[in-house]
Formats: C-alpha cells, structure tokens, sequence
C-alpha cells in the first residue's frame, strides 16, 4: 500500500512524498509500519489511546478511515490529510 | 525578618535570550553592554513553541516543547546549543489506558545540580513529567499523576484556563532533589518531600474568589511560582487572585499584592526574582477586573518592582508606551539576567520583547513584529 505523506510530515521522511509499506491488515498495522520507518512519526497522528488527533484525517482508498482498526488489507493507497486548525 | 543582599558573582558577558512564540523559536543575542542586541532564527516556524529551556548544568543541552495545529505535542532535543535537533524518542504521554491525552507540553524544568540528566515537564493538562536521559525518553511521575486524589484537585480535563488546564512552575530545591512544588491552574501550588511519590496541597491564605470557599485546601490559580535560588525556603506567586509570599517551613501565604495601587490591581501572569537579592521582584501586571480584558491595566503597560518582598512597589514604565498599547505577558515570558546590575525582558502577546539594563528603571524595544511570545529564558 502507498502512503500519502502531507508536506507536514514530510520531516519525518526525508521530504518522502509517498512511502511504499507493503501490506498491512488494518490502520493500526500500518502507522506501525510508518512509525518503524519513520520513528516518532505515529505518536504525532495518533494520540496515547490510540485515537487519531482531531485534526488529522486518514483516507483508505478516497473513504474516510474512523478509527485505527479500520481495514485497509487489499487497499491501494493510503492518505494522510491534516485538516483546517486555524490561524 | 532581615534577608541580607548577597553578593555572588554578577556576570559581565553577552546576554542571550530563548524566545519561544506561537510560530517557533528566536534568539536575541546582545553585546556586552546590553545595549545592541540581535536576533536570529527562527527555528521550528510554524510550531507552536511553548517553552525552551538552556540546560545551566552543562549549558549546551537545549529542549524545546513544540506542537502544531494539526500535529501531536513533542519535545525537540539540541545537545549543541541549538545548532541541531533531535526529537525525543518517547515524549511526555499518559498511559494507555488511562483516558487521558497531553494536548501540548507547557513546562520545561531542569532536574537538581547533584542528577544531570534529569528534566521535568509540565504538560496540558495537568500531567508531570520526568526524563533521566537529557529529555529523550518522558515517564510519568505516577505519584502524581496517578495519584487518586489528582481530579479532586485539579477538576476534569475539560476545565480550567483558556488554553487549557496546566501543570507549570515545577521547582527543585538546590538543597535537596527529593524536595519539589508545583503549581496548576487549575489546582494551587502543591509539595513533594519524596521526589514526587507522595503529594500535598500548601495553599493556605491565598484567595480563591471563584470558589464559594474563601480559603479552600487546594482549588486555587497560581499563574507562576518562584523559589529563590540562594534562600529556597522563600516562595512567591502571582496568582489569578493576587501576589503571595511564603516563607517556609510556614504554611500560610502572606498576601503582598495588597499593597499594589488600586487601580493597577494585583493581578498579572509573570513574577520574576533578583537572582541574588530575596527580596527583590518584578511582576507585570493586567487587567484582572470586570470580564478579565486580560491587558495592560488602562492601556499603559509597566512593570512593578518590589526591593522588600512584596511590603511595597514602584511602577517601572520609563520607555514604556504611554497610552494605547494593550498588549500583555504570559506567565512564562519575563525573565532576568545575572549581571552586576541585573537586566530584566519581558516578550508581549503583540509580539514585541523589551528589556531593561538597569533593573527595571529604563525600558527599550529590542524586537518587535515577533509572533504572540509564550515563553522567554536565558540562554
């Protein structure tokens, strides 16, 4: 599965615009995949309870991922959005 | 009680300056004189910088508390004064499980001089931190944080402060690491003699005008708490209600904002000590009245300076803008220097730092069209 990077994380992948992750079963699988490649890169999307920052948004093929045990086995691409947060 | 002025050794070198903003992080660097000044950066623009601390054990190990809008909070790491970074590798979180989050990491405190290595972090909300690698790896002080009286002092995530709730002021005492205060607002100041296992409330005589108990056991608003570095025993806070003193091993606070003029008021976020004289202090105050428009007091700023612990004050505004300047200081951007004759700064939410050579008396602008200044401390 392909991983879209947004340009506010891209510090973490050496300016990676997407990252290639293999196949990973669910949402969790796969930002623990990320965070193996990329340390510290999972605890900025994904708070201590493992709920997903309230202004970050994780799409799964274009559909709007709710939570971290969202299936993604089979999924193409995955994007990481980081949404409106004001001025 | 006579505290004698001690003397110990007044620097005469360049004064350097942490300014962290709520668009990153700056330097201000001046001669030694103090009269040209410089500034640098910024670094980490687009975070938002809470507080950056100088390390003054080995004076070279720098942290940084930063998160953005979108992005989880984070503690940034420099071994060489800033020159690079590195992120922590395990930044300040609650336990799974716990049902809490740390929204932004508020404080930075360095451990005692005879523990290098060990830092302390504050957090939003409340939350205590401690590292024992140079700010690396963040584990709970559980005797706080899962202490089971902790949400009966501080009340529930959702409340407090604009900004959210907040664990701030964390103090060592230099005659024993075991020894620490903290404040929160909410929540009041509380003490740990067994290095943070075992907690309690010490807010005894300072008022809480918002709960229908006028001295309550814990409950209150200390905006910021300060230990005297060469008399520890002595304590001072600007709270939400007012000025306090504190001389242990009493309990109860001495109210000294009552000797402010009346129509200043007592009520600011900063407090800032002589870093030799016990008895000299430094507080910004604002407007506390009303709806709380929390500025200058009638859009002239000053700063108060007290030289007998609080008994009296003198406006310091020399320099100052006169009228029409309604901006203010927050808790943790007013600092001092350690010269001879001690240099004092303060950076404004309207993003301009000023400072003052002669301890007070005389005032210039020394950056201006800086973002909104959280935190500022000596590099």
């Amino acid at each position: 599965m392909i991983v879209r990077i947004p340009g506010l994380l891209r510090s973490y992948t050496n300016g990676a615009e997407s990252v290639d992750i293999g196949s990973p079963v669910d949402l969790a699988d796969a930002l623990d995949e990320l965070d193996a490649r990329f340390s510290g890169l999972r605890f900025r999307v994904v708070d201590e309870q493992g709920a997903i920052r309230p202004h970050i948004k994780m799409f799964v093929d274009g559909v709007l991922a709710p939570g971290l045990r969202a299936p993604v086995a089979g999924a193409r691409e995955l994007m990481i959005v980081g949404a409106l947060s004001g001025g | 009680m006579v505290i004698p002025r001690k003397g110990g050794a007044a620097r005469s070198r360049p004064t350097k300056l942490l300014i962290a903003t709520r668009k990153g992080l700056w330097t201000i660097e001046s001669d030694v004189a103090r009269r040209a000044w410089k500034l640098a950066g910024p670094q980490f623009l687009g975070n938002i910088v809470h507080h950056a601390v100088l390390d003054p054990r080995d004076r070279k190990t720098l942290l940084a508390a930063a998160r953005t809008g979108h992005l989880g909070p984070t503690v940034f790491r420099s071994v060489d004064r800033g020159r690079t970074w590195k992120e922590a590798a395990r930044p300040p979180a609650f336990n799974p499980g716990s049902g809490r989050t740390v929204d932004h990491t508020f404080w930075l405190a360095t451990g005692h001089a005879s523990e290098p290595g060990v830092w302390y972090a504050g957090t939003s909300p409340q939350g205590l931190f401690r590292s024992e690698d140079g700010g690396s790896s963040w584990a709970g002080v559980e005797g706080f944080n899962e202490h089971p009286q902790r949400k009966v002092w501080c009340g529930g995530d959702q409340d407090g402060t604009p900004d959210g709730p907040k664990l701030h002021s964390i103090l060592v005492d230099p005659r024993d690491p075991a020894h620490l205060y903290i404040g929160m607002s909410s929540g009041g100041v509380f003490e740990s003699t067994d290095r943070g296992a075992g907690w309690r409330p010490l807010n005894r005589g300072v008022k809480a005008d918002f709960l229908p108990d006028p001295d309550p056991e814990f409950g209150h608003d200390p905006h910021c708490v300060r230990q005297h570095p060469q008399l520890p025993d002595r304590l001072y806070q600007q709270n939400h209600c007012g000025i306090f003193r504190l001389d242990r091993p009493a309990e109860r606070w001495t109210d000294i904002g009552v000797a402010m003029p009346k129509s200043v008021g007592a009520i600011g976020f900063p407090l800032v000590l002589h870093p030799r004289d016990p008895e000299t202090l430094w507080v910004f105050p604002m407007d506390g009245s009303t709806i709380w428009p929390r500025v200058s007091p009638g859009g002239r700023p000053a700063v108060y300076r007290s030289v007998n612990g609080g008994r009296s004050w003198q406006r310091q505004g020399i320099g100052l803008p006169a009228s029409q300047a309604w901006w203010t200081v927050k808790r943790q951007a007013m600092t001092a220097d350690q010269a001879a004759t001690v240099g004092v700064y303060f950076g404004t939410t309207s993003g301009e730092l000023w400072g003052s050579r002669d301890e007070g008396r005389t005032w210039k602008c020394l950056a201006r069209h800086l973002p909104h200044i959280y935190a500022l401390e000596m590099a």
